[in-house]
């Protein structure tokens, strides 16, 4: 088999970028919405760490921020998923129509 | 140390991450999701071994997986989801979504693919980061040249933290 | 093929570091054996202990003076119905013991029991330990889940929080260790020392600093060390849902909480996970504050009489446990009924007098040295947690969280930066 190259981990990254978009983007339950994010943002973190075993140890430091920013952003967003759930009842993204027309 | 099976084990981790990822988006229950996101984190941080990221994955493992995989299992327990297994799981507008998100995906890899840089990406590596001081040159970097960065992400989680009570609490 | 397995003899590291699979192996099968055997040895010890604390006997039937009591308990749940509660998620049912046993065994890796006698060393040990304990919680949050019923989900819900609060004031006072084995004074009062930024998270690199420094760090910088070794004592007892922090699981009070719903195997996974996590945080304690495999005083008392000395302790041990069981047998009732019991103890307190006699052997006296001295501590703290369990009440669970929160965690900040600021003095 091919030696394993930077390129194999960039084309798993990307892989799991579009499952998480898709995740985003087709899903009704809020919850698993968040979850794709998490998706994405761990897809990021692979590419960034594929990169940094080319060009030095920037990469890895920056994924550590984004380690940090996901934990701050998924404490957030569940909070603000509690706060609706206790309204409204539901986890269906649907529903979250309070400010339409 | 010599690297042992590089290509099987490759196979085997990231094969394990999209599994993952693909169970993630389609399972109806949300305690399954999060099970298998469980385990596309810790393929990744056994993909950031072979990278010779081991603080990285250390990392990886005891906030995401121990810490916010904990959060998301919490919160599902408190929201009541027995409803939402039973109601329509992919909204009306997953094909355009998934075509849009398929052709990011191959724009992604036609932009390595026509970049200057695709000779360097398809070298098989001979040159390794040294493993051993790997923790001590992350510090390096953390406290010295990015101590500003670092300041700020605390301040962050502080934000997030004080949020995240304030939202979840009762009354305000 | 051969020289592939008598190479590693020749070599001074551990199996994982000079890629050595076969007695990789080998050291991974000498690792379960090990805590199959402190496993039993902790079921037996546990109720004979708490037995004695409460002025009463514990068993005596089933073996001599209940030896083969574990062995009982492990048949008895070996052959138990396996129960599925009605309407339970089976995968996640079936998941979560497995979750939970193979993060409690997942940690032996790094554990050194001797300079190269762990599985590997890997140069972010202690990260990796921390990292795999907090995955434990995860096996425990699937298993109140699955079981569809109140008292396990507030059981696991507890425990969980629990474990979580506990966790950050166990790695806070980890941090406060590891700094120690960057700043390299001299003695137990560091003083006038200076870090040279050699600081490590490998566990092996760990104990060789504190043998560099010539103190224990529990010693060091005192009372910091001491604190911070007080914090980790109490979190870790929290940590594996031990008494007297042991609402989740109680009785009394949750009708055994997480592992209501499981019966025969499953439930003996999650008894084995117990155990071997207690082992597990223990063997972290020993290594960062108590020396790991040090003999006592390693650099102060040298010279050959000395070591000679200290290297008849584990002989010395085995002989007088041979002696408390030529004793029992002695003082066995002289019925026909007790025939049998009396044959057996005395077959034991033979078996361990042999034991001890093989570890005069001065070849054998040499090797077995770091083990000895890293299993007495350990056991030293399995002692301790049995001792708590006799002892204390039980902790409320608004007070557990008021104390791992409001307590432990500023107590251990405050550790952590004295630490830094007597080591930079």
């Amino acid at each position: 088999m091919a030696p394993i190259t930077t390129f194999h981990y960039l084309v798993v990254a990307a892989a799991l970028f579009v499952l998480g978009v898709i995740g985003v983007l087709t899903r009704r339950n809020v919850v698993i919405v968040l979850m794709s994010i998490e998706l994405i943002l761990n897809a990021v973190n692979l590419n960034l760490v594929a990169f940094s075993r080319l060009w030095g140890l920037q990469g890895q430091v920056f994924s550590i921020f984004v380690i940090t920013d996901a934990a701050a952003e998924a404490a957030v967003g569940l909070g603000i998923l509690i706060a609706f759930f206790r309204n409204k009842e539901t986890v269906n993204v649907d529903e979250v129509d309070l400010l339409k027309w | 140390m010599q690297p042992v099976a590089t290509t099987f084990f490759f196979y085997l981790l990231s094969g394990l991450a999209l599994l993952g990822g693909v169970l993630v988006i389609t399972r109806k229950n949300a305690v399954h999701s999060a099970l298998a996101l469980i385990l596309t984190l810790l393929a990744l941080a056994g993909l950031y071994l072979m990278l010779y990221a081991p603080f990285v994955a250390g990392v990886q493992i005891i906030l995401y997986a121990g810490g916010i995989m904990v959060l998301f299992l919490f919160v599902i327990m408190l929201v009541n989801l027995e409803r939402s297994q039973k109601e329509e799981q992919f909204n009306k507008q997953w094909v355009i979504g998934t075509v849009a998100a398929v052709v990011t995906g191959i724009l992604f890899v036609l932009v390595f693919v026509k970049s200057k840089e695709l000779p360097n990406l398809v070298r098989e590596h001979v040159a390794q980061l040294p493993e051993q001081s790997n923790t001590q040159q992350i510090a390096v970097f953390l406290y010295g040249n990015y101590m500003f960065t670092f300041e700020i992400a605390s301040l962050l989680l502080l934000v997030a933290m004080i949020g995240a009570v304030v939202m979840a609490k009762k009354r305000i | 093929m051969l020289s592939y397995i008598t190479d590693y003899l020749k070599s001074n590291t551990t199996p994982g570091q000079a890629g050595n699979l076969f007695w990789a192996f080998v050291y991974i099968l000498l690792v379960f054996l090990g805590l199959s055997i402190a496993v039993i040895a902790m079921n037996w010890l546990e109720r004979k202990i708490l037995a004695h604390m409460q002025v009463r006997l514990g068993p005596m039937r089933v073996g001599p003076h209940g030896l083969l009591q574990p062995i009982a308990d492990a048949l008895k749940l070996l052959i138990k119905e396996d129960i599925m509660p009605a309407e339970a998620d089976k995968a996640v049912f079936w998941t979560a013991p497995l979750i939970v046993v193979i993060t409690a065994f997942t940690v032996f890796i790094v554990v050194p029991f001797g300079p190269t006698h762990a599985v590997t060393d890997m140069n972010i040990g202690v990260l990796f330990m921390l990292g795999v304990s907090s995955l434990g919680v995860l096996g425990i949050v699937m298993a109140g889940w699955a079981s569809n019923s109140h008292y396990p989900l507030i059981g696991a819900l507890r425990s969980s929080a629990q474990m979580v609060s506990y966790e950050i004031a166990m790695g806070l006072a980890v941090v406060a260790a590891i700094l120690m084995t960057s700043l390299n004074g001299m003695g137990v009062y560091g003083i006038g020392g200076h870090g040279d930024g050699t600081g490590t998270l490998s566990m092996i690199g760990i104990v060789q600093a504190q043998q560099a420094q010539h103190a224990w760090f529990i010693f060091k910088f005192f009372p910091l060390g001491l604190i911070a070794f007080f914090i980790f004592a109490v979190a870790m007892v929290a940590e594996t849902n031990r008494a007297p922090f042991d609402l989740p699981e109680a009785e009394s009070e949750l009708t055994a909480g997480f592992h209501t719903e499981y019966s025969g195997f499953r439930w003996s996974l999650f008894f084995l996970a117990e155990y071997s996590a207690m082992i597990a945080v223990s063997s972290i304690a020993v290594t960062l504050w108590l020396g790991g495999w040090l003999r006592p005083f390693p650099n102060l008392l040298t010279g050959e009489t000395w070591d000679l000395i200290f290297s008849l302790f584990p002989a010395a041990t085995f002989l007088s446990l041979a002696l408390l069981a030529f004793i029992g047998t002695i003082r066995m009732p002289r019925h026909s009924y007790f025939r049998i019991q009396t044959l057996g103890l005395g077959g034991f307190a033979a078996l361990l007098g042999l034991i001890g006699l093989i570890l005069l052997i001065a070849p054998v006296r040499d090797r077995i040295q770091d083990i000895y001295w890293f299993s007495i501590k350990v056991a030293g703290f399995m002692y301790l947690y049995i001792w708590y369990r006799g002892t204390f009440p039980r902790y409320r669970f608004d007070q557990l969280m008021r104390m791992g929160w409001k307590v432990l965690l500023p107590m251990g900040i405050g550790v952590l930066i004295l630490t830094a600021l007597v080591g930079v003095l």
